[in-house]
Protein backbone atom coordinates (compact mmCIF):
# COMPACT_ATOMS: atom_id res chain seq x y z
CA UNK A 1 0.00 0.00 0.00
CA UNK A 2 1.30 3.42 -0.84
CA UNK A 3 1.78 6.07 1.81
CA UNK A 4 -1.06 8.68 2.09
CA UNK A 5 -0.31 11.99 0.72
CA UNK A 6 1.01 14.60 3.22
CA UNK A 7 -2.30 16.51 4.07
CA UNK A 8 0.32 19.85 5.20
CA UNK A 9 -1.86 22.93 4.91
CA UNK A 10 1.19 24.40 3.02
CA UNK A 11 1.53 22.05 0.08
CA UNK A 12 -2.56 22.01 -0.78
CA UNK A 13 -2.06 25.12 -3.16
CA UNK A 14 1.08 23.57 -5.62
CA UNK A 15 -0.85 22.13 -8.66
CA UNK A 16 0.74 18.07 -7.38
CA UNK A 17 0.96 18.56 -4.00
CA UNK A 18 1.53 14.76 -3.57
CA UNK A 19 5.35 15.35 -4.99
CA UNK A 20 6.12 16.63 -1.28
CA UNK A 21 6.46 15.39 2.28
CA UNK A 22 7.31 17.23 5.08
CA UNK A 23 10.42 16.41 7.93
CA UNK A 24 7.07 16.25 10.31
CA UNK A 25 5.32 13.63 8.05
CA UNK A 26 8.26 11.03 7.17
CA UNK A 27 9.13 11.35 11.18
CA UNK A 28 5.63 9.91 11.39
CA UNK A 29 5.72 7.41 8.71
CA UNK A 30 9.29 6.14 9.94
CA UNK A 31 7.19 5.56 13.12
CA UNK A 32 4.77 3.42 12.00
CA UNK A 33 5.93 0.94 9.44
CA UNK A 34 3.11 0.03 7.90
CA UNK A 35 3.17 1.64 4.81
CA UNK A 36 5.23 0.40 1.26
CA UNK A 37 8.10 3.49 1.86
CA UNK A 38 11.07 3.86 0.87
CA UNK A 39 13.06 7.02 1.89
CA UNK A 40 16.25 7.40 -0.66
CA UNK A 41 19.40 9.78 -0.20
CA UNK A 42 21.02 11.76 -2.98
CA UNK A 43 23.79 13.86 -2.47
CA UNK A 44 26.46 15.82 -4.67
CA UNK A 45 29.14 14.37 -1.66
CA UNK A 46 30.08 10.90 -1.97
CA UNK A 47 30.52 10.16 0.98
CA UNK A 48 27.64 12.59 3.06
CA UNK A 49 25.06 9.12 3.19
CA UNK A 50 27.88 7.71 5.19
CA UNK A 51 28.34 10.37 7.84
CA UNK A 52 24.64 9.49 9.38
CA UNK A 53 21.14 9.30 7.48
CA UNK A 54 17.57 9.50 7.84
CA UNK A 55 17.26 5.69 9.88
CA UNK A 56 16.30 3.26 7.05
CA UNK A 57 16.95 5.51 3.93
CA UNK A 58 19.32 4.24 1.49
CA UNK A 59 21.81 5.95 -0.74
CA UNK A 60 21.50 6.74 -4.31
CA UNK A 61 24.34 8.36 -5.94
CA UNK A 62 23.90 9.61 -9.04
CA UNK A 63 27.11 8.99 -10.85
CA UNK A 64 26.94 5.02 -10.19
CA UNK A 65 24.07 4.17 -9.79
CA UNK A 66 22.46 6.09 -12.48
CA UNK A 67 24.66 6.28 -14.86
CA UNK A 68 26.10 4.31 -17.27
CA UNK A 69 29.77 3.49 -16.46
CA UNK A 70 30.44 3.73 -19.97
CA UNK A 71 27.78 5.38 -22.87
CA UNK A 72 27.13 9.01 -21.60
CA UNK A 73 23.64 8.87 -20.67
CA UNK A 74 21.57 7.13 -17.48
CA UNK A 75 21.42 3.30 -16.79
CA UNK A 76 19.41 1.12 -19.04
CA UNK A 77 15.31 -0.66 -17.79
CA UNK A 78 17.49 -3.31 -16.59
CA UNK A 79 20.13 -1.77 -14.42
CA UNK A 80 17.32 0.61 -12.97
CA UNK A 81 15.29 -2.74 -12.14
CA UNK A 82 18.21 -4.17 -9.99
CA UNK A 83 19.11 -0.62 -8.30
CA UNK A 84 15.49 -0.09 -7.46
CA UNK A 85 15.38 -4.09 -6.24
CA UNK A 86 18.21 -3.53 -3.84
CA UNK A 87 16.94 -1.20 -2.22
CA UNK A 88 13.48 -3.02 -1.77
CA UNK A 89 11.56 -1.32 -4.18
CA UNK A 90 8.77 -2.31 -6.04
CA UNK A 91 6.89 -0.54 -8.50
CA UNK A 92 4.03 0.28 -6.66
CA UNK A 93 6.34 1.77 -3.31
CA UNK A 94 6.67 5.01 -2.26
CA UNK A 95 9.86 6.86 -2.86
CA UNK A 96 10.94 10.22 -1.02
CA UNK A 97 14.23 11.41 -1.82
CA UNK A 98 16.22 13.63 -0.16
CA UNK A 99 19.46 14.94 -0.26
CA UNK A 100 22.40 18.19 0.56
CA UNK A 101 22.75 21.26 -1.42
CA UNK A 102 19.27 22.28 -1.41
CA UNK A 103 18.20 19.07 -3.02
CA UNK A 104 19.82 19.35 -6.10
CA UNK A 105 20.96 15.78 -6.44
CA UNK A 106 17.13 14.54 -4.94
CA UNK A 107 15.51 16.68 -7.97
CA UNK A 108 17.74 14.87 -10.20
CA UNK A 109 17.38 11.19 -8.92
CA UNK A 110 13.27 12.33 -8.78
CA UNK A 111 13.68 13.05 -12.34
CA UNK A 112 15.59 10.34 -13.31
CA UNK A 113 12.85 8.10 -11.37
CA UNK A 114 10.29 10.07 -13.72
CA UNK A 115 11.70 8.96 -16.67
CA UNK A 116 11.42 5.22 -15.94
CA UNK A 117 7.73 6.46 -14.71
CA UNK A 118 8.06 5.69 -11.62
CA UNK A 119 4.39 6.10 -10.40
CA UNK A 120 4.64 7.77 -6.22
CA UNK A 121 7.84 9.49 -6.07
CA UNK A 122 8.07 12.60 -3.77
CA UNK A 123 10.69 14.91 -2.57
CA UNK A 124 11.43 15.76 1.33
CA UNK A 125 10.74 19.60 1.47
CA UNK A 126 13.88 21.28 2.14
CA UNK A 127 16.22 18.20 1.98
CA UNK A 128 18.98 17.00 4.07
CA UNK A 129 19.30 20.80 5.69
CA UNK A 130 15.64 20.40 6.68
CA UNK A 131 16.19 17.23 8.66
CA UNK A 132 19.27 18.31 10.37
CA UNK A 133 18.13 21.43 11.69
CA UNK A 134 15.11 19.99 13.59
CA UNK A 135 17.74 18.05 15.32
CA UNK A 136 16.12 15.06 14.06
CA UNK A 137 17.84 11.39 14.38
CA UNK A 138 20.48 10.23 12.00
CA UNK A 139 22.36 7.19 11.74
CA UNK A 140 25.26 5.19 10.83
CA UNK A 141 23.55 1.82 11.42
CA UNK A 142 23.71 0.28 7.27
CA UNK A 143 19.61 0.31 6.29
CA UNK A 144 18.96 -3.78 4.84
CA UNK A 145 15.98 -4.31 2.55
CA UNK A 146 14.20 -7.53 1.64
CA UNK A 147 15.06 -7.25 -2.55
CA UNK A 148 11.87 -6.20 -4.48
CA UNK A 149 10.62 -7.43 -8.00
CA UNK A 150 10.60 -4.23 -9.90
CA UNK A 151 9.96 -4.93 -13.49
CA UNK A 152 11.84 -3.87 -16.52
CA UNK A 153 10.41 -0.80 -17.78
CA UNK A 154 12.49 1.10 -20.57
CA UNK A 155 12.91 4.83 -19.99
CA UNK A 156 10.66 7.28 -21.83
CA UNK A 157 12.73 10.64 -22.17
CA UNK A 158 11.12 12.49 -24.87
CA UNK A 159 8.13 13.99 -22.62
CA UNK A 160 10.60 15.69 -19.78
CA UNK A 161 13.69 15.00 -21.20
CA UNK A 162 15.60 17.50 -24.43
CA UNK A 163 18.86 16.25 -25.93
CA UNK A 164 20.96 18.84 -27.63
CA UNK A 165 18.93 18.45 -31.45
CA UNK A 166 15.54 18.93 -29.52
CA UNK A 167 17.50 22.35 -28.16
CA UNK A 168 18.11 23.29 -31.48
CA UNK A 169 14.73 22.91 -32.81
CA UNK A 170 13.29 24.54 -29.43
CA UNK A 171 14.87 27.71 -30.63
CA UNK A 172 12.65 30.72 -30.29
CA UNK A 173 10.17 28.73 -27.88
CA UNK A 174 10.59 29.81 -23.84
CA UNK A 175 13.65 28.69 -22.48
CA UNK A 176 15.08 28.58 -18.57
CA UNK A 177 18.34 29.16 -17.65
CA UNK A 178 18.77 28.69 -14.43
CA UNK A 179 22.52 29.23 -13.63
CA UNK A 180 24.22 31.95 -11.62
CA UNK A 181 24.00 35.67 -13.68
CA UNK A 182 27.62 35.22 -14.33
CA UNK A 183 27.68 32.12 -15.75
CA UNK A 184 24.25 33.18 -17.84
CA UNK A 185 26.71 35.81 -19.26
CA UNK A 186 29.68 34.29 -20.14
CA UNK A 187 31.38 35.95 -17.71
CA UNK A 188 32.15 32.25 -15.91
CA UNK A 189 32.61 29.24 -17.39
CA UNK A 190 31.11 27.57 -13.88
CA UNK A 191 29.62 28.42 -10.78
CA UNK A 192 31.14 30.71 -8.21
CA UNK A 193 33.78 28.85 -5.99
CA UNK A 194 33.18 25.24 -8.33
CA UNK A 195 35.23 23.43 -10.90
CA UNK A 196 34.40 24.16 -14.33
CA UNK A 197 33.23 21.16 -16.91
CA UNK A 198 35.31 22.34 -19.43
CA UNK A 199 33.38 24.37 -21.81
CA UNK A 200 35.48 26.24 -24.35
CA UNK A 201 32.60 29.00 -24.80
CA UNK A 202 30.93 30.53 -22.19
CA UNK A 203 27.07 32.43 -22.49
CA UNK A 204 23.89 30.86 -22.77
CA UNK A 205 21.55 29.24 -25.46
CA UNK A 206 20.12 32.24 -27.08
CA UNK A 207 16.67 33.82 -26.09
CA UNK A 208 16.94 31.63 -22.36
CA UNK A 209 15.32 33.64 -19.74
CA UNK A 210 17.88 33.79 -16.39
CA UNK A 211 16.00 32.69 -13.18
CA UNK A 212 18.70 31.20 -11.03
CA UNK A 213 17.26 28.10 -9.10
CA UNK A 214 17.46 29.16 -5.84
CA UNK A 215 14.80 31.89 -6.51
CA UNK A 216 12.81 28.97 -5.77
CA UNK A 217 14.19 28.44 -2.60
CA UNK A 218 13.49 29.70 0.38
CA UNK A 219 16.46 30.82 3.33
CA UNK A 220 15.93 27.58 4.62
CA UNK A 221 16.03 25.47 1.66
CA UNK A 222 12.32 24.67 1.21
CA UNK A 223 9.98 25.46 -1.92
CA UNK A 224 8.66 28.89 -1.86
CA UNK A 225 4.65 28.98 -1.83
CA UNK A 226 2.86 28.86 -5.03
CA UNK A 227 2.20 32.53 -4.99
CA UNK A 228 5.93 33.46 -5.35
CA UNK A 229 6.72 30.82 -7.42
CA UNK A 230 3.83 32.20 -10.05
CA UNK A 231 5.11 35.75 -9.15
CA UNK A 232 8.40 35.03 -10.73
CA UNK A 233 7.92 32.31 -13.34
CA UNK A 234 4.74 33.45 -14.91
CA UNK A 235 4.07 37.48 -13.76
CA UNK A 236 7.62 38.47 -14.38
CA UNK A 237 8.92 35.77 -17.20
CA UNK A 238 6.13 35.63 -19.03
CA UNK A 239 5.91 31.64 -18.80
CA UNK A 240 2.47 30.49 -19.11
CA UNK A 241 1.45 26.58 -17.78
CA UNK A 242 0.65 25.37 -21.25
CA UNK A 243 4.19 26.62 -22.43
CA UNK A 244 6.99 24.12 -24.16
CA UNK A 245 9.35 24.84 -22.07
CA UNK A 246 12.81 23.44 -21.78
CA UNK A 247 15.23 24.16 -18.64
CA UNK A 248 19.09 23.30 -18.59
CA UNK A 249 21.93 24.73 -15.81
CA UNK A 250 25.78 22.80 -16.33
CA UNK A 251 25.20 19.23 -16.36
CA UNK A 252 21.52 19.11 -15.37
CA UNK A 253 20.91 18.94 -11.68
CA UNK A 254 20.04 22.32 -10.52
CA UNK A 255 17.68 22.69 -13.71
CA UNK A 256 16.03 19.18 -12.23
CA UNK A 257 15.54 21.24 -9.25
CA UNK A 258 13.60 24.41 -11.35
CA UNK A 259 11.47 21.14 -13.64
CA UNK A 260 10.31 20.21 -10.77
CA UNK A 261 9.13 23.29 -9.43
CA UNK A 262 7.28 24.32 -12.91
CA UNK A 263 5.90 19.97 -13.47
CA UNK A 264 5.31 20.01 -10.06
CA UNK A 265 4.30 23.20 -7.79
CA UNK A 266 3.07 25.11 -10.88
CA UNK A 267 1.55 22.38 -12.98
CA UNK A 268 3.39 23.16 -15.89
CA UNK A 269 2.49 20.56 -18.98
CA UNK A 270 5.35 20.23 -20.58
CA UNK A 271 8.68 21.10 -19.31
CA UNK A 272 11.64 19.52 -20.15
CA UNK A 273 15.23 19.18 -18.71
CA UNK A 274 18.12 19.62 -21.19
CA UNK A 275 20.59 17.41 -19.01
CA UNK A 276 23.06 17.97 -21.56
CA UNK A 277 23.19 21.18 -20.33
CA UNK A 278 26.20 24.06 -20.75
CA UNK A 279 28.96 21.25 -20.75
CA UNK A 280 27.78 20.02 -23.82
CA UNK A 281 25.90 23.09 -25.49
CA UNK A 282 28.82 25.36 -24.50
CA UNK A 283 31.62 22.67 -26.19
CA UNK A 284 29.20 21.71 -29.63
CA UNK A 285 30.74 23.11 -32.78
CA UNK A 286 28.33 25.45 -34.54
CA UNK A 287 25.32 25.75 -32.51
CA UNK A 288 24.63 29.50 -31.42
CA UNK A 289 25.33 30.87 -28.08
CA UNK A 290 24.44 34.43 -27.00
CA UNK A 291 26.76 36.31 -24.33
CA UNK A 292 25.89 39.10 -21.95
CA UNK A 293 23.67 39.82 -19.37
CA UNK A 294 19.92 39.48 -19.33
CA UNK A 295 17.98 42.29 -20.70
CA UNK A 296 16.08 44.22 -17.34
CA UNK B 1 55.69 2.15 -7.98
CA UNK B 2 55.07 3.65 -4.07
CA UNK B 3 59.54 3.27 -3.15
CA UNK B 4 60.05 7.34 -3.65
CA UNK B 5 56.98 8.08 -1.54
CA UNK B 6 57.04 9.21 1.83
CA UNK B 7 56.46 6.21 4.34
CA UNK B 8 53.13 7.29 5.67
CA UNK B 9 51.59 8.14 2.50
CA UNK B 10 52.99 4.95 0.43
CA UNK B 11 51.29 3.07 3.54
CA UNK B 12 48.41 4.93 2.82
CA UNK B 13 48.42 3.95 -0.65
CA UNK B 14 48.72 -0.02 0.29
CA UNK B 15 46.15 0.29 3.23
CA UNK B 16 43.36 1.31 0.27
CA UNK B 17 44.71 -0.83 -2.38
CA UNK B 18 44.44 -4.03 -0.12
CA UNK B 19 40.32 -3.37 0.16
CA UNK B 20 37.40 -3.34 -1.57
CA UNK B 21 35.49 0.06 -3.10
CA UNK B 22 33.20 -0.27 -0.40
CA UNK B 23 35.79 -0.77 2.22
CA UNK B 24 38.07 2.17 0.57
CA UNK B 25 34.97 4.66 1.39
CA UNK B 26 34.91 3.91 5.06
CA UNK B 27 38.65 4.27 5.41
CA UNK B 28 38.30 7.89 3.53
CA UNK B 29 35.31 8.48 6.18
CA UNK B 30 37.71 7.53 8.54
CA UNK B 31 40.36 10.24 7.41
CA UNK B 32 36.97 12.46 7.34
CA UNK B 33 36.31 12.05 10.82
CA UNK B 34 40.47 12.27 12.04
CA UNK B 35 40.90 15.61 9.94
CA UNK B 36 42.25 18.00 12.40
CA UNK B 37 40.75 21.33 13.18
CA UNK B 38 42.05 24.57 12.50
CA UNK B 39 44.65 25.70 14.81
CA UNK B 40 43.21 28.73 16.41
CA UNK B 41 46.19 31.25 15.06
CA UNK B 42 44.53 30.50 11.59
CA UNK B 43 40.66 30.93 12.97
CA UNK B 44 40.43 34.39 10.87
CA UNK B 45 43.17 33.87 8.77
CA UNK B 46 42.69 34.04 4.89
CA UNK B 47 43.67 30.69 3.76
CA UNK B 48 44.06 29.46 0.20
CA UNK B 49 40.35 28.10 -1.19
CA UNK B 50 40.84 25.05 -3.62
CA UNK B 51 37.98 26.57 -6.00
CA UNK B 52 38.72 22.91 -7.80
CA UNK B 53 36.44 21.17 -5.04
CA UNK B 54 32.95 20.66 -4.97
CA UNK B 55 32.60 22.15 -1.14
CA UNK B 56 34.41 24.80 0.07
CA UNK B 57 37.78 23.97 0.99
CA UNK B 58 40.49 25.80 1.99
CA UNK B 59 44.41 25.04 2.64
CA UNK B 60 47.56 26.43 4.03
CA UNK B 61 51.45 25.23 4.94
CA UNK B 62 53.95 26.08 7.08
CA UNK B 63 57.45 25.25 6.36
CA UNK B 64 59.60 25.18 8.78
CA UNK B 65 63.20 27.23 8.34
CA UNK B 66 62.12 27.86 4.81
CA UNK B 67 64.74 24.77 3.54
CA UNK B 68 64.14 21.91 1.19
CA UNK B 69 65.10 19.25 3.75
CA UNK B 70 62.91 21.39 6.68
CA UNK B 71 59.38 19.76 7.61
CA UNK B 72 56.32 20.87 6.22
CA UNK B 73 53.32 21.46 8.47
CA UNK B 74 49.57 21.18 6.67
CA UNK B 75 46.36 22.96 7.82
CA UNK B 76 43.07 22.70 6.33
CA UNK B 77 39.19 23.97 6.81
CA UNK B 78 36.93 21.57 5.63
CA UNK B 79 33.21 21.54 5.99
CA UNK B 80 31.61 18.20 8.21
CA UNK B 81 29.00 18.84 5.55
CA UNK B 82 31.38 17.71 2.57
CA UNK B 83 32.83 14.56 4.35
CA UNK B 84 34.73 13.66 0.79
CA UNK B 85 36.03 16.83 0.44
CA UNK B 86 37.28 16.71 4.31
CA UNK B 87 38.45 13.14 3.26
CA UNK B 88 41.35 14.01 0.28
CA UNK B 89 42.38 16.73 2.61
CA UNK B 90 42.84 13.75 5.15
CA UNK B 91 44.28 11.33 3.21
CA UNK B 92 47.16 13.81 2.60
CA UNK B 93 47.60 15.00 5.60
CA UNK B 94 47.75 11.92 7.21
CA UNK B 95 50.21 10.87 4.13
CA UNK B 96 52.39 13.90 4.33
CA UNK B 97 52.52 16.43 7.41
CA UNK B 98 55.66 16.53 8.98
CA UNK B 99 57.45 15.06 6.02
CA UNK B 100 60.44 17.11 4.38
CA UNK B 101 59.61 20.02 1.60
CA UNK B 102 61.59 18.47 -0.91
CA UNK B 103 60.02 15.12 -0.47
CA UNK B 104 56.43 16.44 -0.86
CA UNK B 105 57.57 17.93 -3.63
CA UNK B 106 58.84 14.57 -5.29
CA UNK B 107 55.08 13.46 -5.01
CA UNK B 108 54.05 12.96 -8.48
CA UNK B 109 51.46 15.17 -9.36
CA UNK B 110 48.92 12.42 -10.31
CA UNK B 111 49.25 10.10 -7.22
CA UNK B 112 45.91 10.19 -5.61
CA UNK B 113 44.97 7.97 -8.29
CA UNK B 114 46.59 4.98 -6.55
CA UNK B 115 43.97 4.98 -4.02
CA UNK B 116 41.65 3.56 -6.32
CA UNK B 117 39.22 5.90 -5.59
CA UNK B 118 38.04 6.98 -8.77
CA UNK B 119 36.17 4.05 -9.07
CA UNK B 120 33.63 4.87 -6.04
CA UNK B 121 34.49 8.44 -6.03
CA UNK B 122 33.93 9.32 -9.85
CA UNK B 123 36.66 10.58 -11.51
CA UNK B 124 35.10 13.91 -11.25
CA UNK B 125 35.32 14.12 -7.73
CA UNK B 126 38.81 13.49 -7.98
CA UNK B 127 40.04 16.41 -9.57
CA UNK B 128 39.42 18.15 -6.64
CA UNK B 129 42.37 16.26 -4.56
CA UNK B 130 44.93 16.66 -7.45
CA UNK B 131 44.27 20.09 -7.11
CA UNK B 132 44.73 20.21 -3.24
CA UNK B 133 47.64 18.84 -3.62
CA UNK B 134 48.92 21.19 -6.53
CA UNK B 135 48.00 24.18 -4.34
CA UNK B 136 50.50 22.68 -1.92
CA UNK B 137 53.17 22.05 -3.89
CA UNK B 138 53.07 25.49 -5.02
CA UNK B 139 52.49 27.38 -1.58
CA UNK B 140 55.80 25.14 -0.41
CA UNK B 141 57.65 26.48 -3.49
CA UNK B 142 56.88 29.91 -2.36
CA UNK B 143 58.38 29.38 0.84
CA UNK B 144 61.30 27.56 0.12
CA UNK B 145 65.12 28.89 -0.52
CA UNK B 146 67.07 26.74 -2.55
Amino acid sequence: MPAPRDENPAFAEYAHPDRLVSTQWLADRLADETADLVVLESDEDVLLYDTGHIPGAFKLDWHTDLNDPVTRDYVDGKRFAEVMSERGIGRDTTVVIYGDKSNWWAAYALWVLSLFGHPDVRLLDGGRAAWTAEDRELTRDASTATPADYPVTERDDPPIRAFRDDVLNHLGKPLVDVRSPGEYSGELLHMPDYPQEGSVRGGHIPGAKSVPWARAAQEDGRFRSREELSSIYEQEQGLATSDDVVAYCRIGERSSHTWFVLTHLLGFEHVRNYDGSWTEWGNSVRVPIETGAPAS
Amino acid sequence: MTEALPAPFAELIDDFQAVSAQDRLQMLLELSDELPDLPERYADADLEQVHECQSPLFLTVEVERGTPDAPVSLFFKAPREAPTTRGFAGILHTGLDGQPASAILDVPDDVVFRFGLAEAVSPLRMRGMVAMLARIKRQIRDKVTV
